[in-house]
């Protein structure tokens, strides 16, 4: 039986309330004196009084915000340039035939439970993983120097090997490319790293700062660890040539730098798995230490899922299983062990020869319309005659252009043409269509030929 | 320090910088070796053991009488509505609206007025140790210099939680181990020597790992007292429903401070009372005094988590709120959470009597006095280790026992193993 649910505001004084204080002054060894003292010293005894009282409203985030800006739009046209979240050419989302394959069989198998997972995750997940990222045949993964434990997607490998290395590194700084995702600053300040900034982005080329890059690694301290993202970087999609990453690998390891890998688009870029895994594994293969966590977000479009791994080469095979115990403690009083779905699916995929091959025949598929996507928007501006180089839209690669737009002009491609990006002047390639490049085209010559 | 790194300069200077990275020794040589963790390392051992006779009453999972892993029908019912049918979208950073509305109804009142009153700031968490985690690292950042008090004994992981988020931690008392019940009058001392403001942490029902719960006429008295110190109080939920078999029952000690006045905070978990264990969904809330700042202490939760893990997974939050959202599937679920808590309850009176018949010469009716999935069972560390050694029953060495771990299969032989070796004790 259900008891009723009542709600009184019980005035303070009321006599079941003076029943209970009666009750409560056999625990009281006081004075009636210091009672009142006691029920009127502390700002929080008063009815109604919060102890959050003090919090303002926080601002939304930069970049998830975009989105909850364009939902709230009613313009016919509006288009959302803003998340990273893959569109088709229908401006859908995408959930990957391999992906809805493995899910139908999980739902129709009896035998699945939703038992916890280890602290580190599902085990073939994770080997499957360190496979996917080092290659099958790397010397890491047979010598057994690699440890990987599953994380939330690429924020939370992020964040449980920032916080691995405030506590275990000697080391305190981290340098992360100028300019870099947004939250990447946030996960490692609160993980309880101090955050550096190395030069990365050339605005006057639209492209790599080598120059500028080299200069800053050389002058950071020895043993400070290094942000790099594996390939198409976020947000500007200039990634250093293959001939760079040697001079940057180089570099790197003549100053006992450590890498620490952001790996959230491996196929994504060109298409190829193992052309997108090219950096990171010429690190592994010089035989020294690193940190990569991987996400599935975007190349397995398990967005919400939150699936990812983190992976940590070591120097031998009893500091990789020492670096794993510790990792659990990171783990386990943040989240205990972590979310089943989305692992399982990866697994399987990964486990299974035939859906890992249509698998990477649809992240192509993926890659290839962004490509597309490129090229149109660079015909169409040059088919305007939209002042300015626009040839870093097609040079870049990834899902994003940093389009080099300002964020007044931003601002005015929202306000006349519902077009939703941030204002640092980052587009989404992917939520682009052929229908929908023309009207971007048309914001973007705009922006820059009325704007000031 | 310094002489190596001249030293292995000089080897770089001179070498080629492939080999030079060879030279190196690692950075994580001198990392100790972590301990096992002392609850998940229990079923670890446990699934390493080969004997025929081995029971896990380790970890607090449920287990049927068959000793299986359960499944809910209203879950499996509510996941094949949904597979196929979503995408996979990132949901908001503070997870799932529908969830989280779902959830405030279930721990506040269906017809809550703090709800109406959109009082509430609340996110999806990650179980009920991510909203626990999320609290934590919200204190620290908004009362730096508080600390928060935790009951004697708690759920290991509290202290590591809290530990993490860097708010240092204070005890009070609340196991009596010559009762093996409440101690009430030390409970109530701790709450009014502590300075007056503090945070405390509170089970709402079902406290792990003692199974021992203030009455409800204690709860007010607590309740009253907490009021007058100007507490906050915190309440960890991980078993409603779970408890009593009843929700609403099991949510008596949140209504009652609520009543009071408290504005309190809240984590939930749908981990044991949906079985949803390994999808880690759960919901954080704090009260406010009003709608403003309901959406201020939201705003505020989202910005801790987007560097943790930026947003919440999809897949448990959808199943969650498809069971609860639906008439039909919220009925059912409710009887199965039943037929779940009075299968343990069963249990604990099966385990009383048993112990009982065999001529055990000490008490046994804190079995069926306490509460929820775990029974402290006042076994010493000693004993619990001739527990294992002597007949393969895994159990957390405080003496925890977990009760879903028993059915009338295995029953009588663990009742057996505790009287040989409590006997002569």
């Amino acid at each position: 039986m259900r008891p009723p649910v009542i709600f009184q505001t019980t005035p303070f004084f009321s006599s079941s309330g003076d029943r209970r204080l009666n009750t409560l002054a056999k625990h009281f060894l006081q004075t009636e004196s210091e009672n009142n003292r006691n029920m009127s010293t502390s700002p929080t005894s008063s009815h109604g009084d919060s102890v959050f009282a003090h919090l303002v409203l926080a601002p939304e985030d930069p970049i998830l915000g975009v989105t909850l800006a364009y939902n709230k739009d009613p313009s016919p046209v509006k288009l959302n340039l803003g998340v990273g979240a893959y569109r088709t050419e229908e401006g859908k989302p995408l959930v990957l035939n391999v992906v809805r394959r493995v899910e139908q069989e999980l739902v129709s198998n009896p035998a699945r439970n939703k038992e916890y997972l280890p602290i580190t995750g599902v085990a073939d997940f994770n080997k499957l993983s360190a496979q996917l990222i080092f290659g099958a045949d790397s010397p890491a993964i047979q010598e057994s120097r690699v440890t990987t434990v599953q994380c939330l997607s690429g924020t939370g490998s992020l964040r449980v090997g920032g916080e691995f290395l405030a506590k275990h590194y000697h080391q305190r700084n981290i340098y992360l490319p100028k300019p870099t995702w947004g939250n990447h600053p946030k996960v490692f300040t609160l993980a309880g790293l101090t955050v550096q900034t190395y030069r990365y982005y050339a605005p006057a080329t639209r492209g790599l700062d080598f120059q500028g890059l080299m200069e800053d690694l050389g002058a950071a301290p020895s043993g400070s660890v290094i942000l790099l993202h594996a390939c198409a970087h976020n947000p500007t999609g200039v990634d250093p040539t293959a001939e760079q990453w040697e001079e940057i690998r180089k570099l790197i390891r003549s100053k006992a730098l450590l890498p620490f890998f952001d790996s959230a688009y491996q196929g994504f870029a060109s298409g190829s798995l193992d052309k997108d895994a090219q950096p990171v594994r010429s690190f592994v293969a010089d035989g020294g230490e690193l940190l990569v966590a991987q996400s599935y977000a975007k190349n397995m479009g398990l967005y919400g899922e939150r699936v990812g791994a983190l992976s940590i080469v070591c120097k031998s095979a009893d500091v990789a299983s020492k670096v794993e115990s510790q990792l659990k403690l990171v783990i386990r009083p943040m989240y205990s062990n972590p979310p089943i779905h989305g692992a399982t699916i990866v697994a399987a995929v990964l486990k299974d020869s035939d859906l890992f091959n249509e698998w990477t025949i649809e992240l192509k598929e993926m890659a290839d319309r962004i490509i597309s996507m490129r090229q149109q928007l660079f015909d169409a501006l040059h088919a305007r005659g939209t002042p300015g180089d626009w040839s870093h839209i097609i040079k870049q690669i990834g899902m994003f252009t940093f389009t080099g737009l300002n964020s007044e002009q931003v601002s005015f491609m929202t306000r006349e043409y519902h077009i939703y990006m941030t204002s640092d002047g980052r587009i989404s390639m992917a939520g682009l269509s052929s229908k929908t490049v023309p009207h971007l085209a048309d914001a973007i010559h705009a922006a820059v030929t009325k704007a000031v | 320090m310094a002489v190596r790194n001249s030293l292995s300069g000089q080897l770089f200077r001179r070498s080629s910088v492939v080999a030079g990275a060879r030279f190196m020794s690692s950075w994580f040589r001198s990392i100790e070796p972590a301990p096992k963790d002392p609850i998940l390392g229990v079923t670890e051992a446990f699934l390493a053991d080969q004997s025929p006779n081995k029971v896990n009453v380790g970890v607090g999972a449920y287990r049927d009488d068959n000793g299986k892993p359960v499944v809910l029908e209203c879950v499996r019912e509510a996941e094949k509505r949904i597979a196929g049918s979503q995408f996979m979208e990132y949901l908001p950073i503070g997870g799932s609206i529908k969830m989280v509305e779902e959830s405030l109804k279930l721990a506040y009142g269906e017809n809550s007025e703090f709800i109406k009153d959109k009082r509430i700031g609340a996110v999806q968490a990650l179980s009920g140790t991510g909203a626990c985690r999320l609290f934590a690292a919200f204190q620290h950042r908004f009362h730096p210099n508080s600390q928060i008090y935790i009951p004697v004994p708690t759920w290991a992981n509290h202290h590591n939680i809290w530990r993490d988020a860097g708010v240092p931690m204070k005890t009070f008392r609340y196991y009596h181990p010559e009762t093996r019940g409440l101690d009430f009058s030390g409970l109530m001392e701790d709450i009014k020597n502590a300075p007056d403001g503090s945070f405390f942490l509170l089970h709402a029902c079902a406290h792990n790992p003692t199974g021992v719960d203030p009455s409800e006429e204690q709860w007010r008295e607590i309740s009253s007292l907490i009021k007058v110190k100007g507490h906050f109080p915190f309440f960890d939920m991980a078993y409603q429903g779970f408890a009593s078999g009843d929700p609403e029952r099991d949510a008596k000690a949140i209504r009652i401070f609520l009543e009071d006045g408290h504005l309190i905070g809240l984590a939930q978990s749908y981990a044991k009372n949906m079985g949803l264990y390994g999808q880690r969904v759960g919901c954080l809330s704090v009260l406010c005094e009003d709608e403003k700042q309901a959406v201020a202490v939201k705003s505020q939760l989202q910005l801790l988590a987007r560097p943790m893990y930026s947003n919440p997974p999809v897949h448990g939050a959808l199943i969650v709120s498809t069971v609860l959202g639906d008439p039909e599937l919220k009925n059912l679920w409710l009887k199965e959470v039943k037929v779940m808590a009075d299968r343990i309850i069963g249990m604990r009176a099966t385990l009383r009597e048993n112990l009982e018949k065999l001529g055990s010469p000490l008490p046994w009716q804190h079995i069926t006095n306490q509460i929820g999935m775990f029974c402290y069972s006042g076994l010493t560390p000693e004993q619990v280790d001739r527990m294992t050694s002597e007949f393969h029953i895994y159990m957390t060495r405080n003496g925890r026992i977990s009760m879903a771990g028993l059915n009338t299969g295995n029953v009588g032989y663990v009742a057996n193993a505790i009287h040989e070796v409590t006997k002569s004790a």
